[in-house]
């Protein structure tokens, strides 16, 4: 069985992102871009799969700028086995990047998808399930574990109140949470091997996919920030403070 | 022009998100249809017919439906979807799990986690784990929509909806329920709860996290913790505060041992007030704080209760 992974380019988890004085977005020039960490554990459940010999392909796709070759790159490090690159200048909505990658899926017909819950750029978490829908395919988000077997996955989720397990009939699409495994560091053997993998590229025009945003974006802005309030020496001042502000009762 | 919210709940009790969504749809568009789809919850459907301002309620009561899993609640939302100018769930597990797939056969983008409505098509939302705001314009055509229910104030009470049934639709048998492990609490959930006490990595381990019971059972409060206690085993997932755990925005935020990561500010940062008690004064929750403390937990925790106690407030422990 085939697995497809999408994952995204976004900048590192650990940059403090700038709104731009403008509100046109938020400041991109020199700041550091990484794999979407929870692309990152989709990359890596995909590889436990295929080592546990019940995957036989792991293809990782990514939908965005030149650079995000790179970020493909890393992913085939960890043990990918190929990429493909779907080329695109400036944002695309979850719903086009849903449509691209079910004309992906369309031609390379994979058992199962894994991808990451949310990117961390846009917060968004829809495109797994929209994908799911798009291919009349049952989905498992939030993953915190699967099992593979046969026919099926089953797919223990993070929910509200706890977990819940349900169980799907493949192919699926699986999105992954925080929990599911921890993300290898490639190798350096494993990095120069990546650099001979191919990677395929394609546009959205021959995947048959407009990706004009249709919503409009109308500004950026910094959140209201709380100002920092004062501290307190001992525990009963604490609470004496609490009390005033009549959050106790 | 009518909005339709789809209702949170576990077939017996209708969950307060609920009444706040509904908030949220009446300035997309008025009155407000709720659809309430479960086992056995009729009683669900009667309390959201008295949620004000909601003009119908669909009931489809079907064994189907008792957990709401995503490939179902697609087909059924497609299937009433027809005349509704707007369609918004909270934006629980439960509804960022159904609503984008009802979104993508609608061919419509949906607008994820909103905090404000600025005009019917206008909305303004958290993106970078709140460290930016966007204000997004949606398209002509329907308003998919998820909400974040910790911004909007519920709905009051005092409604006459009327009730009427729909037939299920089709179980595209894409999936089936295998289980749940809920975390059992006689204490508040944590998303409604009027205190929230949460833990970090601070607390050091599952033992000593249980500090925090006594004086969250003293004030009845939740418990809350930051990633790095999940991830660490002291607490389950469902505990977790941040960018991709719960938002949370009580009248009292008690931050204990957590240093304040971006991704945890993300998710309690709309909290009334804000106290925090750590040992490192360099941790940037202070720097939103409106009360902290620089103690050693393991000091403060016991003297905040004698200190609780002494005054006499919450419940004796």
């Amino acid at each position: 069985m085939k697995v497809l992974v999408p994952v995204k380019r976004v900048i590192d988890f650990n940059v403090k992102v700038r709104v731009k004085a403008d509100q046109s977005g938020v400041d991109l020039a020199n700041v550091k871009m990484s794999m979407n960490p929870f692309d990152e554990i989709a990359v890596e459940e995909a590889i436990r799969l295929k080592e546990k010999g019940k995957v036989t392909e792991v293809v990782i796709v990514s939908i965005g700028p030149s650079q995000a070759q790179d970020t493909i790159r890393t992913a085939l490090a960890m043990g990918g086995d190929r990429g493909i690159l779907v080329k695109t200048d400036g944002p695309v909505e979850p719903l086009a990047v849903a449509k691209l990658l079910k004309a992906i899926c369309d031609a390379e017909k994979p058992g199962l998808v894994l991808t990451g819950k949310q990117a961390i750029d846009s917060d968004a978490n829809q495109t797994g399930q929209m994908l799911a829908a798009l291919l009349g395919w049952g989905q498992g988000t939030f993953a915190h574990s699967l099992e593979l077997s046969g026919s099926d996955v089953k797919v223990a989720r993070e929910i509200d109140g706890g977990l819940q397990t349900v169980s799907l009939r493949l192919p699926a699409v699986v999105t992954t949470d925080l929990r599911l495994n921890q993300p290898r560091y490639a190798s350096l053997p494993n990095i120069m091997k990546a650099k001979k993998k191919p990677i395929a590229e394609k546009s959205p025009a021959e995947l048959g996919v407009d990706v004009t945003p249709r919503c409009k974006v109308l500004k950026v802005s910094e959140p209201a920030r709380r100002a920092a309030g004062v501290k307190v020496k001992t525990v009963a001042e604490l609470v004496d403070k609490l009390a005033e502000a009549g959050v106790l009762s | 022009m009518t909005a339709l919210v789809i209702a949170e709940h576990d077939n017996k009790t209708l969950n307060d998100a609920t009444a706040k969504t509904v908030t949220a749809a009446a300035k997309v568009s008025s009155p407000v249809h709720i659809l309430v789809a479960g086992s056995d919850c009729a009683a669900v459907a009667q309390a959201a017919a008295g949620i004000a301002g909601v003009e119908k309620v669909l009931l489809a009561d079907d064994a189907r439906y008792a957990r709401m899993l995503a490939e179902t609640m697609e087909t059924l939302i497609l299937s009433v979807a027809e005349p509704y100018e707007a369609i918004l769930a909270p934006a629980t597990t439960t509804g960022k799990n159904y609503l984008p797939r009802v979104a993508a056969k609608l061919d419509t983008p949906q607008i994820s986690e909103i905090i404000a409505v600025l005009a019917p098509d206008t909305f303004e939302r958290p993106i970078f784990a709140g460290n930016a705001v966007e204000t997004l314009q949606a398209p002509a055509g329907k308003k998919i929509v998820t909400v974040r229910t910790t911004t909007f104030a519920a709905a009051g009470s005092g409604g006459t909806a009327t009730v009427e049934k729909i037939a299920a639709a089709a179980d595209p048998g894409l999936s089936s329920f295998v289980e749940e492990n809920l975390s059992m609490s006689a204490r508040p959930e944590l998303t409604s709860a009027k205190i929230v006490i949460s833990g970090g990595r601070g607390l050091g381990s599952a033992e000593n996290f249980k500090l925090l019971d006594t004086i969250a059972d003293r004030l009845g409060a939740a418990v809350g913790a930051s990633r790095a206690a999940v991830d660490a085993g002291y607490v389950p997932n469902d505990f977790q505060v941040g960018q991709t755990g719960k938002a949370v925005a009580p009248e009292l935020y008690l931050a204990i041992g957590i240093s304040g990561a971006i991704q945890h500010l993300a998710g309690m940062k709309d909290s009334r007030v804000i106290a925090a008690i750590n040992k490192d004064a360099a941790a940037p929750i202070f720097q939103l704080a409106d009360f902290g403390l620089v103690e050693d937990l393991f000091k403060a925790i016991p003297e905040l209760n004698d200190e609780l106690a002494k005054r006499g407030i919450g419940q004796k422990a």
